[in-house]
């Protein structure tokens, strides 16, 4: 997809300005945090479960190249095929191969992020296959064609008075007494409709949360089913999978999981776990005939020795954006591309290029929630301040900003200077602003007391009050 | 030309600095795959089996699941029975193809409309077994084959579990070593369904609906036929 | 136990250093209580933060180094903010990690550097303070003293010591106040955004008080509750802490003090 990140702060002004996104992230921000609190709280092993899902993601990044084919082997033994990808244009290319091959005219899809990544549906409208989304928040905002907001729910900046009109606009059917107003209706409506999709589709394409190389399996954790009715209903199933899924075996999985629901919704496990492995047996009276696995790289391979790689450690449960006070204030799309929240302040440089998308990392105050409930704990703010770091060395920071920063930085590093600028500076200030203790506007600090205003400084420096104290005999008492 | 293949696997390497594993030999690495070791077990997940046969029952209850107990296993064709008329579902049933469900007594239950197959619209009710139920997240595993087709697990709106207490476990990681008791070392069904409950949805206001694609309802029959691990 | 009459160096942060000295005061007086010398080394400016969260690595560390060099002949090194702190104790060694003489250095004043208040109780073993205070007061827990040195029932054992303080309890006292140093001034929108809702759960507290343990984000809550019309007081939890509560309060003018406590 076409990024706007670039475009961050105006994004992010616009989203402030817009009831039905701050309606829906005032909801969000309650809703997922205290259940995912909950969860914890009731699984004493929580902490531990997290040190070790950490520790299984860093050992099978750490031997991916082994992992990965080891799993290409299994997958193969058990009688899929697995196409490596290292671009997103390799990967619809050989999603669009596998569709045209077996003249597919309708593609249900499974929620899967790495499908928005390579802007897939697209790719196949394009070629004159209907691409239809089955998870709901999906279906609406395809609906809506929108990206997804959030990347466990893709629709939460949706308000059901609009879905109801989105159904009402595009579901020909619907007359016009059918109550819609609640989600019960809505819900049912979509299940209705999709159901239909669901047998009429050549093709089933699904993301995947693990791949196991132990097996040849790929995972998928989902609460609607959709994903499991999209896989084993039409003749292929397609799996997209980024090269960082991998993991060796079922029990490392297992541990996974147990921090994957509880981080992400706050559910111990999620509706549906679901392990693929291969097409139909033999034996089997159902299931796909074809099972092929996308693998891909875009970028991800160059992230693994620098300083971004912990962030291949991710997991996708979203519990960062559900804790950050950022994306509650701004919602998902003014992150202007397909991963937003703090993940996404550093996964999209890394996949988009730190030109075009340089405001996410620095759209932090570093309050560090994101880091204190990621369970695998990435240490998302330090990867940030990377970015910025990076940024500050290709000299992409504003010049004014970097200019101030540049005379604040001689002076702090000479604490002479400092002291005598310093404290002729702020008694001037603090001169200027006696009389009402505070400032409502004041040059260059514009930024600041656009919103707020700036208390006074009290007059003299510390440093020059401590001086004088010391001069006149000693301790302060 | 280098293949896409040769080139990530390339590309992880270079960026791995090494032409080979370092910090696990090869051998690690082989045994993490051929000899698999269960990670941190919940201690939720350790009780007496007894215990673990309560747990999965009141996990499946906090799931939105219903749940009966019989102690017999001819007692299963009343119990569904009595399920499809609380609920006033029809009394027609799709069976799992397996023996021991197609031989139960299902003769007596004059009104019980039965077939057996993999599931079809408009399939309202299905009855299938389950591979085990693992205790800790009230987590039904159900895997594919020959007598036990996945979409009876999806397609219609209510599904029926037919579970024995003897197949309830405590942790996921005991599901595993069962798998591969019966499957063998690093071999899967093609699908295996772990389920926690009927599908369900909150991508509306975040407002938990049932019945978003998969079975509105998940009854299971827990037969009481003891543990078969003492 | 402490080692009898500490030499501590206190680090007095640039934002209290030039808009509210009258924390560091109370700082130096809550130490001194506590038994301990207090010294304030001349040869400090800031902690480097607004280079290091810009991205500036070079002036970063030039400017660790001043500090870890101004704070060598100390006991312990202590920051009335918990984000100063944390500066030099969590990310100081982190900025020397090719090298191993400066990152022992850096380790080194990372081990003997303390937030104030936690200073106070768990290395000073203080449990109370001779204090009044007849307010009724809300706390905010800022996020780098919260999350990176777990400062969170330390300020709230202390003020519990304080005679007729009442403290009622700020609904998501952990989530950022919008304050983020450079962040306020370069995403001003995003910000404001923040502290409104800040604010908005500070008023629900009913409190005529608002306190926490750093000085950007008290600067920024007070500017955006004095915007906004409110009369409620915002002050740096020492100055509570140790009963000095008779100068104005964060943006507040000389003239318009009212009488408090004492």
């Amino acid at each position: 997809m076409q990024s706007r990140s670039h475009r961050f702060k105006e994004n992010a002004r616009e989203a402030i300005a817009d009831p039905h996104i701050q309606a829906a992230m005032a909801k969000m921000k309650v809703g997922f945090t205290g259940k995912r609190l909950a969860a914890a709280a009731r699984l004493p092993e929580f902490e531990a479960l997290r040190d070790a899902a950490r520790d299984i993601k860093n050992h099978s990044l750490a031997n991916l190249d082994f992992y990965l084919e080891r799993y290409e082997e299994k997958v193969t033994e058990c009688g899929g095929q697995v196409h490596w990808a290292p671009t997103a244009e390799d990967a619809r290319k050989a999603i669009l191969d596998i569709c045209q091959r077996v003249g597919a005219k309708t593609v249900t899809k499974g929620k899967s992020m790495i499908s928005e990544e390579i802007a897939l549906n697209e790719h196949l409208e394009n070629a004159g296959i209907a691409a239809v989304e089955t998870d709901l928040g999906e279906y609406i905002i395809q609906l809506r064609k929108e990206p997804p907001s959030h990347i466990i729910a893709p629709a939460v900046h949706v308000s059901k008075e609009q879905v109801e009109a989105d159904f009402r606009a595009q579901h020909q059917h619907l007359p016009a007494d059918r109550s819609l107003s609640e989600p019960t209706d809505l819900v049912n409506e979509a299940r209705q409709i999709l159901r239909q999709r669901y047998l009429d589709a050549d093709v089933g394409i699904t993301g995947a949360n693990f791949l196991i190389a132990e097996t040849g399996t790929s995972i998928i954790v989902t609460n609607e089913g959709n994903g499991d009715l999209t896989q084993s209903l039409p003749k292929v199933h397609i799996v997209i999978a980024s090269i960082e899924k991998v993991v060796p075996n079922l029990e490392d999985a297992s541990t996974i999981l147990r921090v994957l629901a509880r981080s992400a919704t706050g559910q111990e496990f999620s509706a549906y776990t679901t392990l693929s492995t291969g097409p139909r047996r033999a034996e089997d009276p159902d299931g796909p005939e074809e099972y092929h696995v996308i693998l891909l790289d875009n970028g991800r391979s160059s992230m693994l020795g620098s300083e971004f790689q912990e962030m291949l450690r991710c997991i996708r449960c979203g519990a960062c954006m559900n804790h950050c006070p950022v994306y509650h204030a701004v919602g998902g799309h003014s992150y202007g591309w397909v991963y937003p929240g703090p993940m996404g302040a550093v996964l999209t440089p890394n996949l988009i290029g730190v030109e075009e998308a340089g405001h996410l990392p620095n759209a932090s105050t570093f309050c560090g929630r994101c880091e204190s409930v990621c369970p695998v704990r990435i240490p998302l703010p330090k990867m940030m301040r990377h970015w910025r770091e990076r940024e500050f060395e290709k000299h992409l920071t504003p010049t004014s900003f970097r200019s101030g920063l540049g005379i604040w930085a001689f002076l702090a590093r000479r604490p002479a200077l400092y002291r005598r600028l310093t404290g002729l500076g702020i008694r001037a200030l603090g001169a200027l602003g006696r009389r009402r203790g505070r400032f409502r506007s004041l040059p260059l600090a514009g930024g600041w007391t656009k919103y707020r205003d700036l208390p006074a400084p009290q007059g003299k420096t510390f440093q020059q009050l401590w001086a004088e104290k010391q001069k006149n005999g000693g301790s302060s008492k | 030309m280098t293949s896409a293949r040769e080139q990530i696997l390339g590309a992880v390497k270079t960026s791995l600095k090494r032409n080979g594993p370092t910090e696990s030999t090869p051998e690690m690495l082989a045994e993490r795959l051929s000899d698999p070791k269960p990670g941190l077990i919940p201690e939720r997940a350790q009780l007496p089996h007894p215990a673990q046969v309560d747990l999965m029952e009141s996990m499946l209850i906090e799931l939105s699941a219903t749940v009966q107990r019989v102690t017999n296993v001819d007692q299963v064709p009343d119990a569904v029975v009595d399920y499809l008329k609380a609920r006033n579902l029809p009394q027609e049933i799709r069976l799992a193809p397996s023996r021991e469900l197609l031989e139960l007594p299902w003769e007596g239950q004059s009104l019980l409309k039965t077939s057996s197959g993999p599931a079809r619209e408009p399939d309202q009710v299905s009855v299938t077994g389950a591979f085990a139920g693992v205790a800790e997240t009230g987590t039904l595993m159900l895997h594919s084959g020959a007598d036990s087709p996945t979409t009876l697990n999806f397609l219609p709106e209510n599904h029926v579990v037919v579970l024995r207490s003897s197949q309830v476990v405590g942790a996921y990681e005991e599901g595993w070593a069962r798998l591969r008791r019966a499957f063998g070392n690093g071999t899967m069904p093609r699908t295996l369904n772990m389920i926690s409950g009927p599908s369900r949805t909150g991508d509306i206001e975040q407002k938990i609906e049932l019945g978003a694609h998969g079975p509105r309802r998940l009854h299971v029959i827990i037969v009481e036929d003891g543990d078969a691990s003492a | 136990m402490p080692k009898p009459e500490p030499k501590v160096g206190l680090f007095v942060t640039c934002l209290v250093d030039l808009f509210r000295p009258s924390v560091g005061f109370a700082a130096v007086k809550l130490m001194e209580a506590a038994g301990c010398r207090v010294e304030v080394p001349e040869l400090q400016t800031c902690c480097g933060q607004p280079a290091y969260n810009s991205g500036d690595r070079a002036d970063t560390r030039a400017i660790a180094l001043q500090v870890i060099d101004a704070f060598q002949s100390f006991d312990y090194v202590v920051a009335p903010s918990g984000s100063c702190a944390a500066m030099l104790k969590s990310h100081y060694p982190e900025l020397f990690d090719k090298e191993p003489d400066l990152r022992a250095k850096a380790e080194e004043l990372s081990s003997r550097t303390f937030e104030l208040v936690s200073f106070l109780t768990d290395i000073m073993q203080v449990s109370g303070v001779e204090a009044a205070f007849p307010e009724k007061v809300t706390y905010h827990d800022s996020c780098s003293g919260l999350r990176e040195l777990g400062v969170r029932d330390q300020p709230r054992k202390l003020l519990s010591s304080v005679n007729e303080l009442s403290l009622v309890e700020l609904p998501d006292a952990d989530i950022c106040c919008g304050f983020g140093g450079t962040f306020c001034v370069k995403y001003p929108d995003i910000s404001n955004t923040m502290v409104s809702s800040k604010t908005e759960s500070i008023e629900n507290t009913g409190a005529g008080t608002l306190l926490a343990g750093d000085l950007g984000c008290l600067m920024n809550m007070a500017g955006k509750l004095q915007r906004s019309g409110s009369d409620i007081e915002v002050r740096h939890v020492a100055e509570v802490l140790a009963d000095m509560t008779d100068t104005p309060a964060i943006g507040v003018a000389d003239g318009d003090v009212q009488s408090r406590g004492n």
